[in-house]
């Protein structure tokens, strides 16, 4: 009995070893740099984990499908830039619509949701009635969006943002920033989903077994179509927050957030072997990303330095979370 | 040369909470065939996985032609001469039969500083092996255009190159016709003249007995011991496989068949070989048994009528109203649910547990307010479906994985049963399943045939079919080419249909 016991405290261990590594980390900088544990630095974590939360929230239906959607972070590019073309103060010199009077701020969200969605819609039905492999046709979509997004902005940079705009990112409630709520708010929309509906179980069951769900009667196509819009959705939304955050926007906002919204994704569970994945592992995953990204800077290490090692963790989260699969065999 | 080719003593190997082998001995004497048999479960395949260095054993000794040896891995036990052709074949489809043969292996020849893949050796030789296996083929070929039974025989005949001493068939015609059972017997009466010992794992108890020399048994990882197949009967193989008499294999069928559910007119696949002109009719109540030999488009027709497949022509009615089904969910929607064939493959989600594999196909019964679902009424389904069917788990949160095949067959009946189906299609019901779980799922189908509900059985086995069918269709090549009452069913008739190829 105590054999088995401790064998699963190894095994805990083991497949958890990149979340124990970060958590070790912040004890480090923590006592080596203690305003690491201010509060301000944790307001600035979480404004930072509420962006790419909602992104890991948005790629993760895709993973768990067994799916990907490369195009993830031009899509919030695309969004930041659609947003920040609306959302210009009247009186900016570089304005990049002169005349377009004042919109109501959730007509913006609404506009730069829905473009975005036409390309979630793409992705998916090219997925679910052409058969090509998630990796690819969203790679390709990659590529498109980023050309859309260059036409449309023209490559110049956007700023000059008006302040009820920014005030989303930058304003607090009992010093607690908005972003917080709103990304708790995605969090519980997306576990009730996962975990209360149809929708949810049809996901899980297709990332699970595909034929076997076609099988079953589940509407396989459909079921896709809806995942990668509704991660467009999010990569929009996230885009939307992404530019009033850093208060400007241009064509190379939001690159290769795909990545690391895949590597959190995976640290927190969602195996890219299919039908397994949940809310708050997703949360985990982009809390040890951001976790670990502030140590690096805490800790002044190069930028380049920082590059190679959250290249490396991505590779090992994925390898370990495979050797959980081979193990099982 | 030493009295027995192959000797494991003393084998055990636990795994946490389990004895899988427990003091297993086996002993295989040269030149001849082994049967190794057990219910699933009983650690045939624990027991060939130690052989195969894929699990370390705890205890024991592996001793080859008298001398002991230490496995390291597969590949170590191929190139000290223990091969094994696996039930489900590992080939490389795209690729020629040569190469598949010398796979990791391939003859080389010097050019200069680079050794070069020497391809004519390659061929040449690999013609010369099939040969010995009896298939005159182009080695050329891509293996992805042979059948299952020919890339059996170049598997064969890949051992056969490596000069294997021991080779292991397990399950070797779960998917073959008779005439390739008979081919693949004459290959492996060859390879017994040549004084190779096979090992040879299958619930086939006829084979069993015809091809075999010796046959062990096991039950529950242990050894229960070694006869003379000539000694051995199917009764007492099946005694001696559960310890304990097996009177009867069928529970007995006091269903009764009523009016007529479903008919099928002129059906016809919209691909030239398959199913052409079916005309089939099933009653409420009643059992019906599909018969044929594999390849003779019965899952093909049923996975049309389910509407996985498209149909050309003909019609179907469903309690007299012609329907048109396209998708499994207008099937299920006018009451019909299909058990696959593969139930790996096609039918668990393995990663899911037993609640979700159960609620899956019904989820919109159990929707409140339009869109929450219901958990306590899921809950409730599933602990009434482990009850009523006894599927044995330790709760509805346990993956189905990790239960046994005839649990996993219930869980995947219950999905159905969920949706109240009139009409049940089970495609080999009970592939892979052990005899005493085999009889549970027989009397689940005659209590649902007692409620009225109609049942479609494929089946390749002839025992069954003939044991629970109230009526059998026998199909060939795409045709229905018979019909034989329960009654008068018999081996010889139906096979007599099954091979009616004009």
């Amino acid at each position: 009995m105590n054999k088995a016991k401790s064998l699963d405290f190894k095994k805990v261990i083991s497949e958890n070893i990149l979340i124990i590594i970060v958590l070790l980390m912040v004890v480090l900088v923590s006592i080596l740099k203690p305003n690491f544990l201010s509060l301000n630095n944790f307001s600035n974590i979480s404004v930072n984990t509420a962006v790419r939360f909602i992104i890991a929230l948005g790629i993760s239906g895709c993973l768990i499908t067994k799916g990907n959607d490369l195009s993830a972070g031009r899509t919030v590019g695309l969004g930041a830039c659609i947003a920040g073309t609306l959302l210009q103060k009247p009186d900016y010199s570089g304005k990049f619509f002169p005349n377009l009077p004042q919109l109501p701020i959730w007509l913006v969200l609404l506009i730069v949701i829905a473009i975005c969605c036409i390309f979630g819609f793409i992705n998916g039905c090219v997925v679910s009635f052409w058969k090509v492999p998630p990796f690819i046709a969203t790679l390709g979509m990659q590529t498109i969006v980023y050309g859309i997004c260059l036409v449309y902005t023209k490559a110049v940079p956007l700023g000059g943002y008006r302040k009820d705009y920014t005030d989303i990112a930058s304003g607090k409630f009992f010093g607690v920033p908005y972003l917080f709520f709103i990304a708790f708010v995605f969090g519980l929309f997306m576990w009730f989903l996962y975990n209360k509906t149809r929708h949810g179980k049809y996901m899980y069951a297709i990332g699970g077994n595909e034929v076997a769900a076609e099988v079953s009667g589940i509407n396989v196509s459909r079921t896709k179509i809806k995942i990668y819009v509704l991660a467009s959705a999010l990569f929009a939304v996230a885009g939307f927050l992404l530019g009033a955050k850093a208060g400007g926007a241009s064509v190379n906002t939001g690159l290769s957030y795909e990545l690391e919204a895949i590597a959190e994704c995976t640290i927190g569970g969602v195996s890219t072997n299919g039908g397994v994945g949940k809310v708050s592992g997703i949360l985990v995953g982009v809390l040890v990303f951001e976790l670990l990204k502030s140590s690096m800077q805490f800790l002044k290490i190069d930028t380049s330095w920082q590059y190679i090692v959250q290249g490396a963790v991505i590779i090992v989260a994925v390898a370990l979370d495979l050797r959980k699969y081979l193990a099982k065999k | 040369m030493s009295e027995y080719m192959l000797e494991m003593r003393g084998i055990s190997k636990s795994f946490p909470g389990v004895k899988a082998l427990d003091n297993v001995t086996i002993k295989v004497r040269p030149g001849t065939v082994h049967a190794l048999m057990g219910e699933n479960g009983a650690g045939k395949s624990t027991l060939m996985k130690c052989l195969f260095g894929i699990y370390k054993m705890d205890e024991g000794e592996i001793y080859l032609n008298g001398e002991p040896v230490h496995i390291l891995n597969a590949d170590d036990a191929l190139h000290k001469g223990i091969a094994m052709v696996h039930q489900e074949l590992q080939p490389i489809p795209e690729r020629s039969i040569a190469e598949n043969i010398f796979c990791g292996r391939y003859p080389v020849r010097q050019v200069g500083p680079l050794k070069v893949v020497d391809h004519k050796r390659m061929y040449d030789e690999a013609y010369e092996l099939l040969k010995q296996v009896r298939m005159e083929y182009d080695p050329k070929a891509k293996l992805g255009t042979l059948s299952i039974s020919q890339m059996q025989s170049v598997e064969i005949a890949k051992a056969v190159s490596m000069s294997a001493k021991v080779v292991i068939l397990d399950e070797p015609t779960s998917s073959l016709t008779d005439n390739e059972v008979e081919a693949l017997f004459r290959i492996i009466n060859d390879l017994r003249d040549q004084g190779v010992s096979i090992i040879y794992i299958s619930h086939k108890m006829d084979e069993i007995l015809r091809i075999s020399d010796d046959v062990s048994i096991m039950r529950d990882g242990q050894y229960v011991g070694t006869w003379e197949a000539k000694e051995l009967t199917i009764d007492a193989i099946i005694a001696k496989m559960v310890g304990r008499e097996l009177t009867n294999l069928f529970p007995p069928r006091d269903n009764v068949p009523g009016e007529p559910i479903l008919e099928l007119k002129g059906v016809t696949s919209i691909l030239p070989n398959s199913f052409k002109n079916v005309n089939l009719t099933l009653r409420r109540g009643e059992i019906l048994g599909l018969g044929g030999l594999v390849g003779a488009q019965r899952t093909e027709l049923m996975e049309a009528v389910f509407g996985i497949r498209n149909i050309a022509s003909g019609e179907i009615y469903f309690k007299g109203k012609k329907v048109t089904i396209k998708r499994p969910k207008d099937a299920i929607r006018d009451g019909i649910g299909l058990i696959t064939e593969d139930r790996r493959g096609t039918g668990i989600f393995g990663v899911l547990s037993i609640a979700d594999n159960v609620s899956i196909a019904s989820l919109d019964q159990y929707v409140d307010a339009g869109i929450v679902l219901n958990d306590a009424k899921i809950e409730k389904l599933v602990s009434d479906n482990v009850a009523k069917l006894s599927i044995k788990t330790p709760s509805s949160k346990t993956l189905i994985q990790s239960l046994s095949g005839g649990n996993q067959q219930k869980v995947i009946i219950s999905r159905w049963l969920a949706n109240n189906p009139d009409i049940l299609i089970m495609d080999e019901p009970t592939r892979g399943i052990d005899v005493g779980a085999k009889y549970e799922i027989y009397q689940i189908m005659i209590d649902l045939a007692k409620q009225g509900k109609a049942i479609i059985m494929i089946s390749s086995e002839m025992a069954e079919l003939i044991g629970m069918s109230d009526r059998i269709v026998v199909m060939c090549n795409g045709k229905v080419t018979g019909e034989v009452s329960g009654e008068e069913a018999t081996q010889e008739n139906i096979m007599h249909f099954a091979t009616k190829f004009n």
